[in-house]
C-alpha cells in the first residue's frame, strides 16, 4: 500500500562519520559513527518521526540530509515528478536548487536568530539570493510570513533579545518556509519550549503543512510529542534506524526491544495502561567503537548468543497488510517479499 | 475584613501596572536599543570616560597645531638653543632651537597616524584573514595559522634592522613593519571568536540557504565578533605608538628630520641633555604616557561595555 506513495527523497546507506583526532600531531585515531547507514524513503505530505536517545545521531542526519555536514558514504536521492537527484554528488552550485526546497528548523531558540540583526535583516538575504529585488517586496514577503506564525509584521523590524522562546521559535519556523521549501527537517523544534508553547508551535506546524503541501522530517527525543504529530516514526539506535512504521503500529505492535523501552519510559496518564517500566541499563555505548552484533545488545534484556555475533538487518514485515521494517533477531515474524 | 478588602485593592493595583507594562511592550516602547545601554555603561565607567577626554584633547590640538603654534616644527633658531620654558616657549627650545611645544603637536599627528594607521591597518588584514580561515577551516584555516605563527615569532627589531638595511627609513616603511608584526594578534582573535560563532545555528540556517561564505562570514558573523575586536585595535593602538617611540628613540623609526613624539625623545640619548635639560624629553614623555593610558582605558571600557557577561 505505501509502495505507491510518492516518495520526496531517499536515503540509502547514508553514513556520516567524523574524525577523531588525538596527540600532538592530530593524527586521526578513529571515527565518531554518528550516522552508520541509514535508509529510509520520505514521502511526500508525511510528518516523519525521527526518536531516539541523546547523541544517537539525529541532528546528523537531519544536517547530513541538507548538506549541512557532508555525508562520508551513501546518497541522499531527492526525487520529483521528472528527476531523481543524489544531493551528496553536488557542489554548492549544483545544490542551489535543491536549498530552496529543503530548510530546517532549529532547537535553540537563543541560538537560532543573529542577535546583531534584526528580524528583517536576519530574513532578508536568502530572498535576494532567490530573487526577490526590491526591498518593499523583501519586506512585504517577511510581513506576510510572520503574520503567517501568527506574529505581528511590525515586529520584523526588533531584535531577537526582545522576543520569548516561543515567539522566536516561530520567526524560525518563518525563516524556513521563506523560499517556499517542500520539506522541512524539524531538530527538536519544540523542545526547549515549555509544555503549553510546545502545544501552540506544533499546532503552528501543523496548520502550515495543510495550507503549504509540507513534508516534515521531525526529530526528537520526546515520544509523547510524535505520538500526535506523526504519521510514521523511525527510531534511532547508534547511528542507525532499528524500526519504522506507521505510528499508531509502533505504539501498539512494537517490535525491536529498544522501542519497547523507550516507550515505556513515556509517562502515561491512563493509570490501567501503566504497564512495567523497562529501565535501560547502561551509557549508550559509544559511536567511536559501536559494540560487535546487534549495537544493542550489550544493554537488551532478551539478547541472545547471536545478537552478540550478527548484525541484525533493517527487515520488512508486513503487519495488517502494512509495512513495519525492524532490525533485530528476535522477530518472529515472517519476513516479507 | 479590611484585610481581605486592602489585599484586594492591592492586587487589582498591581495587575493595572502589570497591564500597563504590557501594553508598553507590546507597543516596544520597553525595548531601548542596543546603542542605548552601550553608551551608557562606558559612560559610567570614569576611567574611560577621562580616557575619551584626553584621546581626543590630544588628537585635536595635534590636529589643530598650525593654529595653536606660531612657529615651524622644523625651523632652526640658533640664537636660542635649549632654552628652558618660558612664556614664549611653553616646553622650552631643543638642541638647535627649534619650539617643542610646536614640535610635541606636530609630532602627535605622526605617531598617532602611525599607531592608529597601524593598528586599523593590521586589524583589516587580521581581521580579513581570521575571519574567513576560522569559518571555512580546513587546510586554508591551517596555513593561516602558521604564517601567523612565523610572523609573530619573528622578533620585530630583527625585521626593522632588515627593512633599514634594505628599503631604507620611511615613515611607510615603518607602517608596514607595524602591520607585518601586528595583523597576528587579531587574526587569533578573529579566528578564535569564528570558531565558536560558526557552530551557532543561525549561522547552519544561512548555510542551509545556501548564501556565499563571504556574505556568511564577513556580514552576518563579523558584528557578533566586533566588540573584542575594537577592545584589541585599542590596545594595538598604544602598543604601536610606544613601539614608535621606542625604534625612533633608537634612531631606527620615522626618519630623524620628521618630527614625532619618538624622535624627540631621541635627543634624549645625549646624557648631558638627559641630566641638564629636563623640558626636552619630560613634557614628550608625558603626552606619550598619558596618551597611551587614556587609550587602554578606553580599551578597558569598550571591553566592559561589550562583555555581554556583564547585563545591565
Ligand atoms: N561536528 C562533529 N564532530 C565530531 N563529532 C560530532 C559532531 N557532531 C556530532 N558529533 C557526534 O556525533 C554523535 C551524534 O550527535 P548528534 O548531535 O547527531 O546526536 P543527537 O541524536 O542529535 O543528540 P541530541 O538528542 O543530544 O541532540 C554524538 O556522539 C556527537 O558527539
Ligand atoms: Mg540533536
Amino acid at each position: 500500500m505505501q509502495q505507491n506513495k510518492d516518495v520526496i527523497l531517499k536515503l540509502r546507506d547514508l553514513k556520516a562519520h567524523f574524525p577523531v583526532k588525538a596527540g600532538v600531531f592530530k593524527r586521526t585515531v578513529g571515527h565518531v559513527k554518528a550516522v552508520d547507514g541509514v535508509d529510509l524513503d520520505i514521502y511526500r505530505g508525511e510528518v516523519l518521526g525521527v526518536v531516539g536517545e541523546s547523541g544517537c545521531g539525529k541532528t546528523t542526519l537531519g544536517k547530513a540530509i541538507l548538506r549541512l555536514v557532508e555525508s562520508s558514504e551513501g546518497q541522499v536521492i531527492y526525487c520529483s515528478d521528472d528527476e531523481q537527484r543524489d544531493l551528496t554528488t553536488l557542489d554548492n552550485e549544483g545544490m542551489v536548487p535543491y536549498r530552496k526546497k529543503l530548510q530546517i528548523v532549529f532547537q535553540d531558540p537563543h541560538s537560532s536568530l543573529n542577535p546583531a540583526f534584526t528580524i528583517f535583516g536576519s530574513l532578508e538575504d536568502p530572498l535576494k539570493k532567490y530573487g526577490v529585488k526590491s526591498r518593499a517586496e523583501r519586506r512585504k514577503i517577511i510581513g506576510d510570513l510572520l503574520e503567517a506564525v501568527n506574529m505581528r509584521p511590525e515586529y520584523m523590524d526588533r531584535y531577537p533579545h526582545e522576543f520569548s522562546g516561543g515567539q522566536r521559535q516561530r520567526i524560525g519556523i518563518a525563516r524556513a518556509l521563506s523560499i517556499g521549501p517542500e520539506l522541512i527537517v524539524c531538530d527538536e523544534a519544540v523542545s526547549a519550549l515549555d509544555v503549553s508553547i510546545q502545544a501552540q508551535v506544533l499546532q503552528l506546524l501543523m496548520k502550515l503543512k495543510q495550507e503549504k503541501n509540507l513534508t516534515y522530517v521531525f526529530i526528537t527525543h520526546d515520544l509523547s510529542v510524535t505520538e500526535y504529530i506523526c504519521d510514521r516514526i523511525a527510531v534511532m539506535y547508534l547511528g542507525r534506524v532499528v524500526e519504522l512504521c506507521d505510528s499508531e503500529e509502533l505504539y501498539n505492535h512494537t517490535l525491536h526491544p529498544y522501542t519497547r523501552a523507550l516507550l515505556s519510559a513515556v509517562p502515561v496518564a491512563d493509570l490501567d495502561k501503566q504497564t512495567d517500566r523497562i529501565v535501560l541499563e547502561g551509557d549508550v555505548p559509544s559511536p567511536v567503537n559501536p559494540p560487535s552484533g546487534c549495537p544493542f545488545h550489550p544493554r537488551c534484556q532478551s539478547a541472545i548468543e547471536r545478537c552478540k555475533t550478527d548484525v541484525p538487518k533493517l527487515k520488512r514485515y508486513e503487519v495488517d497488510g502494512r509495512d513495519h521494517f525492524a532490525s533485530c533477531h528476535l522477530v518472529d515474524l515472517p519476513e516479507a517479499v | 475584613m479590611s484585610v481581605t478588602h486592602d489585599s484586594g485593592r492591592k492586587k487589582n493595583h498591581l495587575d493595572r501596572q502589570f497591564d500597563l507594562i504590557r501594553r508598553r511592550e507590546e507597543a516596544g516602547e520597553l525595548s531601548n536599543p542596543k546603542g542605548y545601554r552601550f553608551a551608557r555603561k562606558f559612560l559610567s565607567n570614569r576611567l574611560a570616560a577621562f580616557g575619551l577626554v584626553v584621546f581626543t584633547l590630544i588628537v585635536l590640538v595635534s590636529v589643530l597645531a598650525p593654529l595653536l603654534t606660531p612657529y615651524n616644527p622644523r625651523a632652526i633658531d640658533l640664537r636660542n638653543i635649549l632654552k628652558p620654558p618660558t612664556w614664549e616657549h611653553w616646553f622650552g627650545t631643543d638642541k638647535v632651537g627649534r619650539d617643542l611645544f610646536t614640535r610635541v603637536l606636530y609630532g602627535g599627528q605622526i605617531s598617532i597616524l602611525v599607531g592608529l594607521g597601524s593598528a586599523l591597518a593590521s586589524a583589516v588584514v587580521g581581521v580579513l584573514v581570521g575571519c574567513y580561515t576560522g569559518y571555512v577551516g580546513g587546510w586554508r584555516d591551517a596555513l593561516a595559522m602558521r604564517v601567523s605563527e612565523i610572523f609573530m615569532s619573528f622578533p620585530q627589531i630583527i625585521l626593522v634592522l632588515l627593512l633599514v638595511a634594505i628599503l631604507g627609513q620611511s615613515l611607510s616603511n615603518l607602517i608596514i613593519i607595524f602591520i607585518l608584526t601586528g595583523w597576528g594578534g587579531i587574526y587569533r582573535l578573529a579566528r578564535a571568536r569564528m570558531l565558536s560563532l560558526r557552530e551557532e545555528e543561525y549561522v547552519q540556517a544561512l548555510r542551509s540557504f545556501g548564501l556565499s561564505t563571504p556574505i556568511i562570514c564577513y556580514k552576518h558573523i563579523l558584528p557578533n565578533a566586533l566588540g573584542p575586536i575594537m577592545v584589541n585595535i585599542t590596545l594595538s593602538t598604544a602598543a604601536f605608538i610606544l613601539a614608535e617611540a621606542g625604534l625612533s628613540f633608537l634612531g631606527l623609526g620615522v626618519p630623524l628630520d620628521i618630527p614625532t613624539w619618538g624622535n624627540i625623545l631621541n635627543v634624549a640619548q645625549d646624557l648631558r641633555i638627559l641630566e641638564n635639560n629636563w623640558w626636552v624629553w619630560l613634557p614628550v614623555g608625558i603626552v606619550i604616557s598619558l596618551f597611551v593610558l587614556s587609550v587602554n582605558f578606553i580599551g578597558d571600557g569598550l571591553r566592559d561595555a561589550t562583555d555581554p557577561t556583564q547585563q545591565g
